[in-house]
């Protein structure tokens, strides 16, 4: 009997739901422990990112204008995509050397965070906003609103939750990102985009580049259409350039370092609220007759 | 008053007839007899006595339904405790949240069977049980399930715990809806639950019951029973209750209300209303008009929160009851199941006989009637869109819940005399106010004495957003964060 080969996966990237190969045409290897080839990844370009961010812009207004309710049912849609997704997964980090136990633990967690994430959606604002008792008469109230368009550099040590533990809060939200993926972990990241672009999620929302930090970090940090930057686990040298190149636009930068993924504590509203604005809103109060002097 | 001068449009000419669109009941598969939802599994009743819900639109039985008895009520407490004493109080929270999340997922899935259900059990429109009740109540328990694992940011600096087995108790005018009420919060917080329906409306909490065993929540966490007055008195007075949740009249909420003095069980009310819908001059008027329809006549007027007093400013008071009386008689009434009717049947012939002494009261009273020239079905239990003018302050119809489709008509001139006359009642669920100017909204509602307002709309309801009355219309809040604190200590 003829043995079967396997059809191998060419892994891409994911810009304005669809799945370009770089502009750029370059690619890293991928390597397994024993040095044997997993996959070619593209090597993302400034172009690539560039592209990635008018995505985000053009998605900003429809994703940010969905109801929270809505934002919920698609985010639960995504847990429930990981969920029958789950074996893939799981198999995606065995390759990159996983132990069986952790890939398992690694992939319910991961699901687990989207679906906490889902819950918070229609939740944080009821936590975070404020009516606020004005001495005039006037109903004067805070809430906030995403920022728009945030640039993600995920962990560099991990391949899966650690990326779905930076674009959740961010899209809950109800922001639109780029996401650089771990360069010597990319499998999951771009498994995750087609789960992404399954789950009613709407084109540009999510985009998910694979490449060097070394070489994008920059761009990142200095593209002018960039509101947020958010960074995990960079070293001091490389926060000190990001902090730098934002502030040509005033980019709001969030710096994340030692997180233990698999745990509680890498999950709270607070990673929603770094990449949320704070409106305030004063409406008269009409003090005729009897009125109220306010609320 | 510059618009007391202003033309009033002649009546609009409206004879469209509409073909009937009856909804097929094929979609929904109803079983001849029904058991209580005890401990996971369908129990015949120890009582050994079962009573028939009817279609109020036909007066044709559907289904036998088992009445639970005082020892039923005992098992059905019994396996809640179990309940909580074992699996469900030690699971995670976010492990419960799943569950809820599946309740959830599972209502949107059925939605259909859910609709048909609600229509002919209980005579509301289809349109209204189609993309109201059935819809609100599967997001309600999506939001809740997400509160599961977050409940520490909901109450600051407080470390909360679940009450225990909460006893509920629910109408007729929203039965799934009410359900997912109470249901949501109290498993969310880690409570176990026995939930009671109203006697003519079972059917839908018994599908509950049974897509809550598809989705394989532990046995006894929601147990379902289905009885009249003497079953929720049962479950009231069972020693073995923490919470007691009540959806319903005020006089039985004061019953319960004494009947839980000295015991150790937490108590919230949501009970009857009498709201102010209040129309200023510079109101956007053809939308007011569509709110004070939609806020009398949407669910027959079996609305706790139903604006059943219209109070209008004397400048536009001709040009408003002209059109209302204008778009009552484009009202259709009749068959729930069509998808074309805008006043399904009354819940039940009890009800009707309430809602025709109230129209004869009105007019002993010297109130003028005025009501829809439509055509009832033969059988069934129908009543025409009603409203009474030249009502005073004092009169019953004024004063007294009637829970049906009849509005009572009062005018007003200034802010104060409008707003003296809304809070003048022992009720306070909700007001609808009707103005153009923002400011002016403000100054109403900070002074209206009613738990929810109304601005520019009314009868809106979200999952997200508290619902619940002042004074006489009972206490706690259901809905929204403040919706969680009924089911905590």
């Amino acid at each position: 009997m003829t043995e079967r080969i396997d059809v191998l996966k060419t892994y891409k990237l994911y810009i304005g739901g669809q799945f370009p190969r770089t502009e750029s045409g370059r690619y890293y290897a991928v390597k397994n422990a024993n040095g044997k080839l997993i996959a070619n990844m593209c090597l993302a370009s400034r172009k690539d990112f560039r592209d990635a961010v008018v995505a985000a812009r053009s998605a900003f207004s429809g994703w940010s204008g969905k109801s929270a309710f809505n934002r919920s049912q698609i985010l639960y849609r995504i847990a429930e995509m990981m969920e029958s997704r789950r074996t893939q997964l799981i198999d995606e980090l065995l390759l990159l050397g996983y132990k069986s136990v952790d890939a398992n633990n690694e992939v319910s967690a991961a699901i687990d965070r989207m679906v906490y994430y889902a819950g918070w959606c229609d939740k944080y604002q009821q936590v975070f906003s404020s009516v606020n008792p004005v001495a005039s008469p006037h109903f004067n109230f805070s809430v906030p609103e995403p920022t728009g368009v945030v640039a993600i550099v995920a962990s560099q040590q991990s391949a899966l939750i650690g990326l779905v533990s930076a674009i959740a809060p961010v899209i809950a939200g109800g922001n639109t990102c780029v996401v650089l993926a771990a360069e010597q972990l990319p499998l999951s990241a771009i498994s995750f985009a087609e789960i992404i672009h399954s789950s009613d999620v709407p084109a540009g929302v999510v985009n998910i580049l694979t490449g060097k930090v070394s070489e994008l970090l920059k761009y990142f940090a200095d593209h002018m259409d960039v509101n947020a930057v958010v960074t995990y686990q960079l070293t001091n040298q490389e926060m000190q350039l990001v902090k730098e190149k934002s502030a040509l636009n005033v980019k709001r930068v969030v710096e994340y370092n030692a997180i233990s993924w698999l745990d509680d504590t890498a999950q709270s509203p607070y990673f929603i609220t770094d990449v949320q604005e704070i409106k305030t809103t004063w409406h008269p109060i009409e003090t005729v007759a009897a009125g109220k002097s306010g609320y | 008053m510059a618009k007391s001068s202003k033309n009033i449009q002649p009546a609009l000419k409206f004879n469209i007839k509409y073909a009937p669109a009856p909804e097929s009941v094929s979609a929904a598969s109803i079983n001849e007899q029904y058991n209580l939802f005890i401990n996971g599994k369908f129990e015949k009743p120890l009582s050994k006595k079962y009573f028939d819900t009817i279609n109020p639109a036909t007066e044709q039985k559907i289904a036998s339904v088992a009445e639970a008895g005082t020892a039923d009520v005992d098992k059905a407490v019994k396996a809640a405790r179990a309940a909580y004493n074992g699996h469900w109080g030690k699971m995670p929270a976010k492990e419960r949240a799943k569950y809820i999340f599946r309740i959830a997922r599972m209502i949107q899935e059925r939605a259909r069977e859910f609709a048909i259900i609600e229509s002919l059990d209980g005579g509301k429109p289809i349109r209204e049980s189609r993309d109201i009740d059935i819809p609100l109540a599967a997001n309600h328990f999506f939001y809740y399930a997400g509160w599961a694992d977050k409940l520490n940011y909901a109450f600051p600096n407080r470390n909360v715990s679940p009450l225990g087995v909460a006893g509920q108790i629910i109408p007729w005018n929203f039965p799934l809806l009410m359900a997912a009420w109470k249901i949501a919060p109290a498993l969310a917080c880690g409570n176990t639950v026995v939930l009671k329906p109203a006697e003519t409306t079972p059917l839908t909490a018994l599908k509950l019951a049974e897509l809550i065993q598809d989705c394989d929540l532990p046995p006894g966490v929601v147990n379902i029973i289905t009885g009249a007055g003497e079953t929720g008195a049962a479950l009231v007075n069972h020693p073995d209750i923490d919470k007691i949740a009540f959806t319903g009249s005020t006089e039985v909420g004061k019953i319960i209300q004494r009947a839980t003095a000295n015991t150790h069980k937490k108590l919230t009310l949501e009970l009857g209303g009498k709201a102010a819908n209040i129309i200023f001059e510079d109101a956007p008027i053809d939308q007011a008009v569509e709110g004070i329809i939609n806020g009398i006549y949407f669910n027959q007027g079996h609305v706790c929160c139903a604006g059943s007093r219209l109070f209008v400013q004397e400048s536009v008071y001709k040009e408003v009851l002209q059109k209302l009386k204008d778009r009552i008689a484009t009202l259709i009434v009749g068959n729930p199941l069509d998808k074309n009717t805008d006043v399904g049947a009354i819940n039940s012939k009890q009800q009707l006989q309430t809602i025709q002494k109230y129209i004869a009261i009105g007019k002993k009273e010297g109130a003028e009637m005025f009501e829809s020239s439509c055509a009832l079905p033969n059988k069934g239990f129908f009543c025409r869109p009603t409203l009474f003018t030249n009502v005073a302050q004092s009169s019953r119809i004024a004063q007294e819940e009637i829970f049906g489709p009849v509005l009572a008509i009062q005018t007003f001139r200034t802010d104060d005399e409008v707003i003296e006359k809304a809070n003048n009642t022992p009720y306070g669920l909700s007001a609808g106010v009707w103005t153009n100017k923002g400011s002016r909204i403000f100054n109403i509602t900070t002074r209206l004495r009613a738990g929810v307002v109304w601005a520019n709309t009314y009868n809106k309801f979200d999952p997200v957003s508290p619902f619940g009355g002042y004074k006489e219309s009972g206490f706690g809040r259901e809905g929204g964060l403040h919706g969680l604190n009924a089911y905590v200590k």
